[in-house]
C-alpha cells in the first residue's frame, strides 16, 4: 500500500514537472502578448493576468494585433508573407502574430482560428485551407467585430471581408510575354511549355497570351508550338528538348509553371545551348536562382508573397482604425504599394507580378 | 463506473486487484491533470473562462469525441483498432454532398449517408469476423478505399448550401444563450448511452471477456464473431454520424474532410486508459481523455503555442499513459522493489530525461526564433 502511493506521488510528480515545462514556454509568449492586450471589452476581464491594467476602450495603434494566419507552418512562401507583413506592422507600430498550424487542414486551422477569435485579437489575415468550410468561422469572427482579410486563398465571399488577389489572369499573361518580348530583342519564335493540357489556369493564362500576342507590339513574335509536360519534371524536361530539335530557330520557350520552368532551364543547360534559347515564365526564386546566374532563364515572374502579407495588415490595419469597412470603392494607403481601391466583387488586386531577374533575386528566399 | 467489472471475476485474484487499481489510479491522474491544466489555462489566458470561447471550443472536438465511442469498445474487446473511421467519415459525408447537390432532400441524404456507414462497417465487420482477416489489415485497406470513394464521388468539387435545419447539427446551440452547443449533448447523450451499455449490460460483459481471452469466451458461449460484427457495424454508423457532424459544422463537405482524423481518435482512446492490449478500460476515462485533450490543445491555443508544440504535448501525454501503467504493474507485484529490474528502471529514467532535454531544446530552439 504505501509502496502505492509513493509511486503515485512520483508518477504525479513527473507529470507535473514535464507540464510545467511546456508551462514555461507558454510564459514568454504571452506575456508579450499580455503587454498589448486588445483593449476591447474590458468589462470582462475580471481575473485580469498578473500584467494587465484597465486599459481605455480607446485602441491605440500600439494596442492592434493582427493574426496572420497562412495555410501552414514551415513553408518559405507563407514566411516571405510574414516578413512582409512584419514589415507593414514595423511602419504602423502595430503587432502581427504569425500563427500556423502544422498541416495544411481545415479542420486544424478552424481550431486555431477559434482560439485566436477566443482571445480578441483586433484582425485576421488567412489563406484559407478551405473555402467553403472556414466561412462559417469566418462569419464568428466577423460577428464578434474582427475583420477578416484573405490573402493567397480565399474564404468565399459570404465568409470574409475583402479577399487580396495576387494578379489576374490578363495580368499574369501579359508579364509573360512582356519578359519574352524583351528576351527575344522583339522578334523571333517562341514556345509554350505548360501544365496538362486541362489545367485550367494555364490554359486561361494560355488564351490571354495568344490575345496579347495579336496586338500590333508583339507582331514580332512567332508562337510556334504550346507543347504539355503535365507537371511531371521528367516529361517537361523532354518535351523542352523536343522543342529545342523541333524549331533550330526557337528563342524563347515561355513556361507557365513552376515545373516546367525548371525543367526547360536545366534542358537548356543540358544542352549547351544558353544564351540562343532562353527559357521565362513563372517559378520562385530558390528554385531558379542556380539558372538565372547561368543565364539559362535570365528572368521570370511571380508575384511577391511579401507584398501579399503586408498589403493584408494595411487593410486590416485601415479597417480596424475604421478608416474603411471593406465596402467596394473604399480607398487606402498601403505604404510603400500605394493607393488600393476595394473592388466590386470585394477584392483588392495586388498588381502586375513581380518580374525576377539577376539584379534582384537575390533579396528573395521562397 | 470502474467498480462495475464483474467480468473480471473469473480472472485470477491478484491480478484482477492489481488491474483494477491500475485502472482507478489512471482515471484519477486524468482528473489530476484536467485540473492542472484548467488552473493553467486560467492564469495564463484571461480569454479562457469566457463561455462563449469554451463553447465555440468544444465544438471543435464533437466529431473526435463521437467516433472514439465505438473505438473504445473495438480496443477494449477486439486488442486492434478500426483505421477507417475517418475515411468512412469522408465518404458518409461526401455521399450526402453528393446526393444533396443532386436536388434529394437534405434528410433523405442524410439518411442515405448513415445507412452507407451501416454498410461501410458491415463491410469492415464480415472480412474481420467471418474471413477471418486481421482487423488491422482489414481496416487498413478500407481506408483508403472509402476515402478513394469520396474523392469519386466528389472530386474536386465541394457540396455546399446545406439548410441551416441541418448545419445546426454542428453549428447550433441549445436554447438561446448560444452558449451549449448542440452537438455537445448530443455527444453526451451517445455517451452515456456507451458508458450504460458497456457497464451494465450483457453485452458489454461479452467486450471484456472477448478482450481478456477470445477463445476462453468462445467456449463459454459468448457470441464472438456477432459481437465482432456489430461492433464494426457500430464503427461504421458512428463514423458516418460524426461526419455529418463535421460537415454541418463546416457547412459543405469535401473529399478531404477529417483526413487523418483516425489517429486522433485511437491517440485519445488510448490516452483514456483504454489499454491497446485490451480488455481493461472505461468510458468515463475515454471521456475524460477527450476533455483533456480539449482543454491541452484550446489552453495551448490560447497562449499561441502552435500546432506542433501541442502534438508534442499530446505525444508526450500519450507516452505517459503508455508508461506509466507497465511501471505501475511492475512495482505494485509482491515485493516490487526487491524484484525492481535495475536496467528497466534505468531505461525508463533515461528515456524521460532524454525527452525532457528534447523538450527543452526545443523550447529553447522556439524562443531564440
Amino acid at each position: 500500500m504505501l509502496k502505492d502511493t509513493k509511486f503515485h506521488l512520483i508518477a504525479l510528480l513527473a507529470v507535473l514537472v514535464l507540464l510545467l515545462a511546456g508551462c514555461q514556454a507558454a510564459a514568454t509568449p504571452t506575456e508579450e502578448a499580455a503587454t498589448e492586450p486588445p483593449a476591447a471589452e474590458t468589462e470582462d476581464v475580471t481575473e485580469a493576468p498578473m500584467t494587465e491594467e484597465p486599459v481605455a476602450t480607446e485602441e491605440a495603434a500600439g494596442d492592434i494585433v493582427i493574426a496572420l494566419v497562412p495555410k501552414n507552418l514551415g513553408n518559405p512562401y507563407f514566411d516571405t508573407a510574414n516578413n512582409g507583413a512584419q514589415e507593414a506592422a514595423a511602419e504602423l507600430g502595430i503587432e502581427v502574430q504569425y500563427q500556423g498550424s502544422s498541416t495544411a487542414d481545415a479542420t486544424e486551422q478552424i481550431q486555431l482560428l477559434n482560439s485566436l477569435i477566443a482571445q480578441e485579437v483586433d484582425g485576421l489575415a488567412i489563406s484559407a485551407n478551405d473555402a467553403d468550410a472556414l466561412v462559417p468561422t469566418g462569419q464568428d469572427a466577423m460577428a464578434q467585430g474582427i475583420p477578416v482579410v484573405t490573402w493567397d486563398s480565399a474564404i468565399a465571399p459570404e465568409g470574409r471581408d475583402v479577399h487580396i488577389n495576387q494578379a489576374t489572369a490578363e495580368g499574369i499573361a501579359r508579364v509573360q510575354i512582356e519578359m519574352a518580348h524583351r528576351l527575344a530583342d522583339g522578334e523571333g519564335q517562341i514556345a509554350i511549355l505548360s501544365a496538362t493540357s486541362t489545367a485550367p489556369n494555364q490554359n486561361e493564362w494560355i488564351g490571354f497570351m495568344e490575345e496579347i500576342l495579336q496586338e500590333p507590339d508583339y507582331q514580332g513574335l512567332e508562337l510556334v508550338d504550346t507543347v504539355y509536360g503535365d507537371d511531371e519534371d521528367e516529361k517537361s524536361y523532354n518535351e523542352a528538348l523536343g522543342l529545342m530539335t523541333t524549331y533550330p530557330d526557337l528563342e524563347v520557350i515561355i513556361a507557365p509553371t513552376t515545373v516546367g520552368i525548371a525543367a526547360s532551364a536545366r534542358a537548356v543547360q543540358d544542352q549547351g545551348r544558353i544564351g540562343e534559347v532562353l527559357v521565362t515564365g513563372l517559378g520562385t526564386p530558390n528554385q531558379m536562382r542556380e539558372y538565372v546566374k547561368s543565364g539559362a532563364a535570365p528572368e521570370f515572374a511571380l508575384w511577391n508573397p511579401g507584398d501579399l502579407g503586408y498589403l493584408a495588415v494595411y487593410t486590416i490595419y485601415h479597417m480596424v482604425q475604421g478608416d474603411i469597412t471593406g465596402a467596394p470603392g473604399d480607398e487606402f494607403d498601403a505604404g510603400k504599394l500605394g493607393n488600393y481601391t476595394i473592388l466590386d466583387d470585394g477584392t483588392i488586386l495586388l498588381g502586375a507580378p513581380t518580374v525576377f531577374d539577376a539584379d534582384n533575386i537575390d533579396d528573395f528566399d521562397f | 463506473m470502474a467498480a462495475t467489472h464483474s467480468e473480471t471475476r473469473s480472472a485470477r485474484h491478484s491480478r484482477r486487484v492489481s488491474l483494477r487499481n491500475i485502472l482507478v489510479r489512471w482515471e484519477l491522474l486524468l482528473v489530476v491533470l484536467i485540473t492542472v491544466v484548467t488552473l493553467i489555462n486560467i492564469q495564463q489566458s484571461p480569454f479562457f473562462l469566457k463561455p462563449v470561447n469554451l463553447s465555440r471550443a468544444a465544438r471543435d472536438f464533437m466529431e473526435l469525441g463521437i467516433m472514439m465511442l465505438p473505438m473504445t469498445y473495438i480496443i477494449i474487446a477486439l486488442a486492434t483498432v478500426d483505421l477507417s473511421v475517418a475515411s468512412i467519415m469522408g465518404m458518409c459525408a461526401s455521399f450526402m454532398g453528393l446526393l444533396f447537390m443532386n436536388g434529394v432532400d437534405i434528410w433523405i441524404a442524410v439518411a442515405a449517408a448513415l445507412a452507407l456507414g451501416v454498410a461501410a462497417g458491415a463491410m469492415n465487420g464480415f472480412l474481420v469476423a467471418h474471413v477471418k482477416l486481421p482487423a488491422l489489415v482489414v481496416t487498413l485497406a478500407t481506408y483508403a478505399f472509402y476515402r478513394g470513394m469520396a474523392y469519386a464521388m466528389l472530386g474536386d468539387e465541394a457540396a455546399r448550401g446545406y439548410p441551416e435545419s441541418f448545419t445546426y447539427l454542428g453549428q447550433g446551440f441549445i436554447g438561446d444563450g448560444r452558449i451549449i452547443p448542440f452537438s455537445l449533448i448530443l455527444f453526451l447523450a451517445l455517451a452515456l448511452i456507451f458508458g450504460v451499455v458497456l457497464h451494465t449490460t450483457t453485452f458489454g460483459r461479452y467486450l471484456y471477456a472477448i478482450g481478456n481471452n477470445e477463445q476462453a469466451a468462445r467456449y463459454s458461449g459468448v457470441p464472438v464473431d456477432r459481437v465482432k460484427m456489430i461492433l464494426f457495424v457500430l464503427s461504421g454508423f458512428m463514423s458516418a454520424l460524426a461526419g455529418l457532424v463535421l460537415a454541418a459544422r463546416f457547412g459543405s463537405t469535401r473529399p478531404d474532410i477529417g483526413l487523418g482524423l483516425e489517429l486522433t481518435v485511437i491517440t485519445a482512446t488510448v490516452l483514456g486508459g483504454i489499454s491497446i492490449s485490451g480488455g481493461t478500460g472505461t468510458m468515463i476515462g475515454a471521456i475524460l481523455s477527450l476533455l483533456l485533450i480539449g482543454l491541452v490543445r484550446f489552453g495551448m491555443g490560447l497562449m499561441n503555442l502552435q500546432g506542433q508544440v501541442q502534438d508534442i504535448v499530446i505525444g508526450l501525454l500519450l507516452i505517459i499513459s503508455v508508461l506509466l501503467p507497465s511501471i505501475g504493474r511492475m512495482l505494485s507485484r509482491r515485493g516490487a522493489l526487491s524484484n525492481l529490474n535495475v536496467s528497466q528502471v534505468l531505461q525508463v529514467t533515461l528515456f524521460v530525461i532524454a525527452m525532457a532535454l528534447f523538450v527543452a531544446f526545443f523550447l529553447w530552439s522556439r524562443s531564440l526564433l
